[in-house]
Parts: C-alpha cells; sequence; structure tokens
C-alpha cells in the first residue's frame, strides 16, 4: 500500500431493489434482486452499528426506493443514536402521508428527492410512471415542512438535458438548498440504454455553460453541484474518490461494494456481511484491496502527476470500455483508447438519428424492470 | 426555513448561527472535530472550529471577532478580516446562516 489505510466516512445502503419507477439509467445492478433477498431489519442494525464503530460518519439510506422498508423509521433511529448523519435517497412516490414527518421525528438529516424531467410529461416518460411529477413535488413540500433540508437530483440524458435551466427554477421554487445536475454515469442500466441517452456535444457544451452561469447567479442562494459527462471529459472523476478509499456500499442482499457498479468486474469477488464483519472486508477483502492506493496502477496512471487526484478514474469504466479493470480510465486524454470515448458518442448520435428517422412508437430504451431480468446466481 | 432569495453578506452587526442540518461533533475514531452537513464532511482547523462554536445565534460578528482576538492575543483587524471571509464562504455554502 502507497499509503495507510483509513476508516471509511461514508456509507451507500442500497436496502432494496425494489422501485415504484422503471428509469431507464438505473444504479442497480441489471440483475436485481427480489425482495426475499433483502436483509432483515435486525441485520441492517447490526451492520449499521459496525459503520458507526469502524468510523463512518455519513450513511446515505436508498434503493431501488428506500421508502419501501417498512423498518426505515428503525434504521434511521438507530443511526442517529450513533450520531451517524443519515441522507435519504429518494424517487418520492408512493411515500405515505405523515412518514417524512416520522422519518424527520426518528433523526432523518437530509432528503435527497430524484426528479426525472422538469416537466411533468418527462419525469413521467422517464420514470414509467403516470402522476409521478405531482407526487415527488408534494414530496418535495413534506420534507420542507418537517424542517429538513432538501438536495434535487436530477440525473440528465439527451432527453432531459434541454430542461437544465428549468430543474433550476423548479429547485429553486421547492425551496432546495442543493441541486445536482447529474449526468448519466454510464454503467446498470445506463449502459445497456447508453445509445439512447446519451446526449449530443453541443447540448452538453450549452448545459456546462447554463449550470456555470447559474452557480455564480445563485451564490449563497442554493448550491448546484454538477456530475461531468465522462464522455466529453479531459480527465476522469475521482470516482469515489479512489477506489475504497473512504466510502463503500452495500447491496440488499448485504454485499459489501467499493462502489455500485463493482460487481460488473467479474475477476472480484465480494463478500457479505454476516459471513464476514464489516471491518474484516474493509479492511481484509481481496477485492476491496485490488485497486486501494497507486501501487496497481499501469501507465499512464502510475507516473501521472494526478495519479492522487483522480485515482486512475472509475474502475468500472475501465472495465466496461477497455475491458481491463487496472486500465487508466478512457474518460481521461491520456488514455491510449482516450478515442473510443468519442466514437462510442458518434455511435450513439447515429443510433438517435436513426430513432427519430423510423416512425416506431416504443421508448427507445429498455426500461429497468425487476421481472424481464435473471435471479443472480447467488 | 425558506432558502433565501438574496445572497446573506456578512455584516459586523448580523448574528450567524449554524442551520439545524449542520452538526458539529467528536469523532471518537479519528480523534477530530468534524462538520456534517449534507452529503458532505468538512475536517475544521482549530480557528475555523472556534468561530463556528461561536456562531450561536446571538453574539455578533462583532462580539464573535473581539472575543477571538482577546484569546488569541491577536490584532483584532486581522483577526476582523479572517473572521468575516470565512464566515462570507460558509454561508455562501448554506453552511451558516445569518
Amino acid at each position: 500500500m502507497s499509503e495507510p489505510l483509513l476508516p471509511p466516512i461514508g456509507m451507500l445502503a442500497e436496502l432494496t431493489h425494489r422501485c415504484p419507477l422503471q428509469c431507464p439509467y438505473c444504479s442497480n445492478p441489471t440483475e436485481l434482486l427480489k425482495a426475499n433477498r433483502e436483509l432483515d431489519t435486525q441485520s441492517w442494525l447490526d451492520l449499521f452499528d459496525q459503520a458507526a464503530d469502524l468510523g463512518v460518519l455519513q450513511v446515505h439510506l436508498s434503493g431501488g426506493e428506500p421508502t419501501l422498508r417498512r423498518d426505515l423509521e428503525q434504521m434511521v433511529a438507530g443511526l442517529s443514536a450513533r450520531g451517524v448523519y443519515t441522507n435519504l435517497i429518494t424517487a418520492g412516490v408512493g411515500i405515505a402521508e405523515g412518514r417524512i414527518r416520522a422519518l424527520a421525528e426518528a433523526g432523518l438529516d437530509h432528503v435527497q428527492l430524484s426528479i426525472q424531467g422538469a416537466r411533468a410529461a418527462t419525469t413521467e416518460r422517464i420514470g414509467h410512471y403516470r402522476g409521478g411529477h405531482e407526487k415527488k413535488l408534494e414530496t418535495a413540500r413534506r420534507v420542507r415542512v418537517a424542517g429538513l433540508p432538501l438536495t434535487i437530483n436530477a440525473p440528465i440524458h439527451r432527453h432531459n438535458i434541454e430542461e437544465v435551466p428549468e430543474f433550476i427554477e423548479l429547485a429553486l421554487s421547492l425551496g432546495a438548498e442543493r441541486l445536482e445536475i447529474a449526468n448519466v454515469q454510464y454503467s446498470g442500466w445506463a449502459l445497456v440504454n447508453r445509445d439512447a441517452l446519451m446526449p449530443d456535444r453541443a447540448s452538453v457544451e450549452r448545459q456546462i455553460e447554463v449550470v456555470a452561469q447559474a452557480q455564480e447567479r445563485l451564490r449563497g442562494i442554493m448550491n448546484i453541484d454538477f456530475v461531468t459527462p465522462d464522455y466529453f471529459a479531459t480527465y476522469p472523476k475521482p470516482c469515489m474518490g479512489g477506489w475504497a478509499r473512504d466510502a463503500f456500499m452495500v447491496a440488499p442482499d448485504g454485499t459489501v461494494l467499493p462502489c455500485h457498479a463493482a460487481h460488473t468486474i467479474r475477476t472480484l469477488t465480494f463478500e457479505r456481511f454476516g459471513e464476514r464483519s464489516l471491518a474484516d472486508i474493509w479492511t481484509n477483502s481481496p477485492a476491496f484491496n485490488a485497486f486501494r492506493g497507486t501501487d496497481w496502477m499501469q501507465e499512464p496512471c502510475r507516473s501521472c502527476e494526478r495519479r492522487e487526484i483522480d485515482w486512475g478514474g472509475c474502475r468500472c469504466q475501465a472495465m466496461a470500455i477497455a475491458g481491463d479493470p487496472a486500465a487508466t480510465d478512457p474518460a481521461c486524454i491520456k488514455s491510449p483508447i482516450h478515442a473510443r470515448m468519442g466514437m462510442l458518442v458518434a455511435d450513439a448520435m447515429a443510433a438517435a438519428k436513426a430513432e427519430t428517422a423510423g416512425n416506431a412508437t416504443a421508448e427507445p430504451f429498455v426500461y429497468r424492470r425487476i421481472t424481464t431480468v435473471s435471479e443472480p446466481a447467488s | 426555513m425558506s432558502t433565501p432569495r438574496t445572497r446573506a453578506i456578512v455584516s459586523q452587526d448580523a448574528r450567524p448561527t449554524l442551520p439545524h442540518h449542520i452538526r458539529i461533533q467528536f469523532d471518537p475514531v479519528r480523534q477530530a472535530w468534524a462538520v456534517l452537513s449534507p452529503e458532505r464532511v468538512f475536517w475544521p482547523n482549530d480557528v475555523s472550529l472556534d468561530i463556528l462554536r461561536l456562531c450561536d445565534g446571538r453574539s455578533t460578528v462583532a462580539a464573535i471577532t473581539d472575543r477571538l482576538a482577546a484569546e488569541y492575543d491577536a490584532d483584532a483587524k486581522d483577526v476582523a478580516a479572517d473572521v468575516h471571509d470565512f464566515l462570507q464562504e460558509w454561508t455562501d455554502k448554506l453552511l451558516v446562516k445569518l
């Protein structure tokens, strides 16, 4: 190891893969787990206790849709008792009246609400859920009434990139402290649907300008975080702040992973909580140690002055595009196959053109569905 | 409760406070003070921590400055500039309320 192992700060808990929405860019794996594979309440509570002992300060309660877990209040209360900062990441539909207030009373600290479009029709189309937009706006209002801070998460792709200015106004009108303009990350379902979701370069450049201007105009009023589109980038993101460096995630069945797409690296084996302790997994898991620090790097990462800024970028993107999880993230201009990113964008543009030319009425993307995929091999 | 529609500007008679959802907390694992906020953790240095602790909603920026200048036995003018810049930066990030 080139640096000492530090305790993790953040944990993403995917409590369930069940979700009322069917967004075609969902970050869940394409092999979704059914409810009967989910950890029970006590296992999650034990896991959160071990996480707090290990040094985790923030837990992001996500899914799927985490409010489908009826024991969510218990989990929030357990985390809150340990002083862990809790963040609910929700789609904001189908949440019973009074639930947000109950979560706030249990000690919830913050809510991140995803909205698929600034326009109702876009939200309904992308999430494939009728009436979804209004329900989301109602959830936002309930969050504010409960006295909780609100982040709006707007996943951006070809079908809503022109709505970015409207997203900014919508988030402001909902009283959000924070807005994430998050260009879709092409892993999981988004990778399946890449051709149907990829925006064109001109739209990306317009978006970057709109966001930069809004960040300036709204300084001290609303924070806007911009998740850059990798396929148009010069340098890669420091994915997860570096592999297994200060955060990790847990799948609904208790599998502990360095990031939500890590299972796509088939050469790695991931452990499940319960069979091993969290501290043991964090410290000793060969999968966690595989890309920690900088020793695993090849050229051009190994001698790059940015190696401890980018940490080589995203291992899963290296796997998906370069076919080698130890390669430089192809998003990096220094990657020998960086040009492939541009070619993939061109492919997507050609697909979009064909789609427009055709008279198909069906949506161009595959909706995320739990029933259309096979059970994962255990 | 509602997000301010205009940017709050630090003045000498402002009374800064931490919003309900911003927590200063001692982390026993790292033996350090952390500031917990939505989706981010900050590790303030001693001076920043002292300023944040004085953001009680009652003390004015001027009073905070005087108190720190006395505690650090430092020139009030220098302290005033540091306190102002720090509070404006944290106010802009919505971590401090005026």
